[in-house]
């Protein structure tokens, strides 16, 4: 089978700068892909050459096993982070012209956008916005939905109603490629990728992406002191609750700085996080 | 330090209805929310940006608080240094204070290197930790961040929240908002809001017991209005308790705040 994206050593490189260093990557029919990584891990160039956007210095985007063309572009639907709707045009006019820029009819107005049809889209929340924004990407019925950063700003059952939308499309199919820096997002994809500085450096189940990152919780009666301690330290500590938590922490350096400041804490091993992962991968 | 009670109109619409909140030193306190929900006007009505129609605002005079509204609170065609010498200079700290301050707050947010760079030109990430610093530079009891996090990648996430931690541990009183709930899940305490009603507060923990009626995880959802994804399988939330047979699933403050949404809306 054909893969419906597939990226075959895919390199950009501006000047000295190499933006995405040889990354391969596909998306078959019927999955969620989930694109994970820090600002300027190269997500957004790497979209930008499997749409046909822009074009790779080296290695090769594929649409359905053939650079992408005017054309096989019609196959894609496509939800840029900043959403492409235009303002000063009402919701009706969006999806018109959006339909009309793919050859469809427009597509029916449903629920609180259908409430909503004759006014500015400018006037309308976020989270209609972003309703409306995958209507236009989604009424041509394409084979492939690129979708950058989905959910961003909108509260958890609205992000979950998009959510429901995303697999049930997957489940008729269609093909999905999702950035997020959220692990929520991350968990209701079937297959994660992790890019940092243009690589792909890890891909996987949730568990393959933070292996080689280890967390403990450091619980003491005065969190605020530990803390400060653990942090003066130079440890990688990041607060959650009263529990301090320490990336990939070096034992005997956590022991002594507890020892010297005369605290008593419990050690606990916990799951890292994919935030925690791509910090541990910043600091190289 | 607390709001009681507080109602606010934003022109026509009831911004903020009957809403508590305790911000005690030290602590820091997440307000959760989507769109719309009255996070903002509850921040504001905090730091005295809005004028309340009744309850009562106990919070330290304006030149005690530090607040950093959404969108970072710097100016774009100020460099790093010259943001901090004005905001300074706005709280009228002594030129000698403000460069002390500014040594301490910038090298712990890794913006040294970035004292000559125009706020404009900085990435998201470190626009939102420029903000930060400007909001502690006088040391404020109160810090009130319209979230900080928002468009901010996981790396500049975590050192953004180390700052906050830090403020937190020096006995600051911390609140702040965000519509993430992981992001909630470290704070100490979490109000989620929703069209201007606080939901539910508490500990992480206690908002999570408080949840009523009983969540299961399922494959076969009966209910398509009462259910969600959740990874490879289904939540469904059972109002009466669930059918014989089903196991009460582990969790989570997403959760909770989605059966809050669920319940509000078949009140409404």
């Amino acid at each position: 089978m054909t893969a419906l994206i597939e990226a075959r050593g895919l390199t950009q490189r501006f000047g000295d700068f190499t933006a995405v260093d040889d990354v391969s990557l596909h998306v078959d029919a019927g999955e969620v892909v989930g694109l994970l990584g820090a600002n300027g891990a190269g997500k957004t160039t790497t979209i930008r050459m499997l749409l046909g956007l822009a074009r790779p210095t080296a290695g090769e985007a594929l649409l359905d096993g053939s650079p992408p063309t005017r054309q096989s572009r019609r196959r894609l639907g496509y939800v840029p982070q900043g959403l492409g709707l235009y303002a000063e045009l009402t919701v009706s006019e969006n999806l018109a012209f959006a339909a009309q820029a793919f050859g469809c009819a427009p597509a029916q107005l449903d629920g609180a956008l259908a409430d909503e049809a004759d006014s500015l889209v400018a006037s309308l929340p976020l989270g209609l916005r972003r309703q409306l924004a995958f209507l236009c990407a989604l009424q041509h019925s394409p084979d492939v939905l690129v979708l950058d950063e989905p959910t961003s700003g909108v509260e958890p059952l609205a992000r979950a109603r998009l959510w429901d939308r995303i697999r049930s499309q997957a489940d008729s199919g269609v093909g999905v490629l999702v950035t997020t820096h959220y692990m929520q997002e991350a968990r209701q994809c079937d297959r994660l990728l992790l890019m940092s500085d243009g690589r792909l450096v890890a891909q996987g189940s949730e568990q393959d992406i933070v292996d080689g990152t280890r967390t403990v919780a450091v619980h003491a009666d005065d969190w605020a002191r530990l803390f400060e301690v653990l942090s003066t330290a130079g440890m990688a500590v990041n607060l959650a609750g009263r529990d301090v938590r320490v990336i990939d922490p070096d034992e005997e350096r956590l022991r002594t700085a507890l020892e010297q400041a005369g605290i008593t804490a419990t050690v606990t091993e916990v799951a890292p996080t994919i935030e925690e992962r791509m910090t541990m991968l910043a600091r190289g | 330090m607390s709001v009681q009670n507080l109602r606010v109109h934003r022109g026509h619409t009831l911004a903020l209805d009957d809403v508590t909140l305790e911000t005690p030193a030290g602590r820091v306190t997440a307000v959760v929310g989507g769109d719309g929900a009255g996070k903002t006007t509850l921040l504001e009505a905090m730091v005295g940006l809005v004028t309340v129609d009744s309850g009562t605002v106990d919070t330290p005079p304006r030149s005690r608080i530090g607040y950093m509204p959404s969108g970072a609170g710097s100016w774009n065609d100020l460099t790093v240094d010259e943001n901090v010498s004005f905001v300074g200079g706005s709280y009228g700290l002594s030129t000698d204070e403000v460069a002390r301050r500014a040594e301490e707050l910038l090298g712990r947010a890794n913006l040294l290197d970035a004292r000559d760079r125009l706020a404009g030109r900085l990435s998201g990430g470190m626009r939102q930790k420029l903000g930060f610093c400007l909001a502690m530079l006088h040391q404020p009891e109160l810090l009130v961040l319209d979230e900080p996090s928002t468009g901010v990648d996981p790396v500049s996430r975590v050192e953004l929240w180390r700052l906050i931690s830090e403020a937190a541990a020096a006995g600051t009183a911390v609140v702040l908002a965000t519509t993430y709930l992981d992001e909630a899940e470290r704070a100490g305490w979490v109000l989620v809001l929703e069209r201007g009603k606080d939901l539910l507060s508490g500990s992480p923990d206690e908002v999570v017991a408080s949840c009523p009626g009983v969540v299961v995880e399922t494959d076969a959802p009966v209910h398509p209005d009462l259910s969600w994804r959740s990874g490879e399988h289904f939540r469904e939330w059972w109002p009466d308790g669930p059918p014989d047979g089903d196991r009460p699933a582990d969790l989570t403050l997403e959760d909770v705040s989605i059966v809050a949404s669920l319940r509000e809306g078949m009140k409404a």
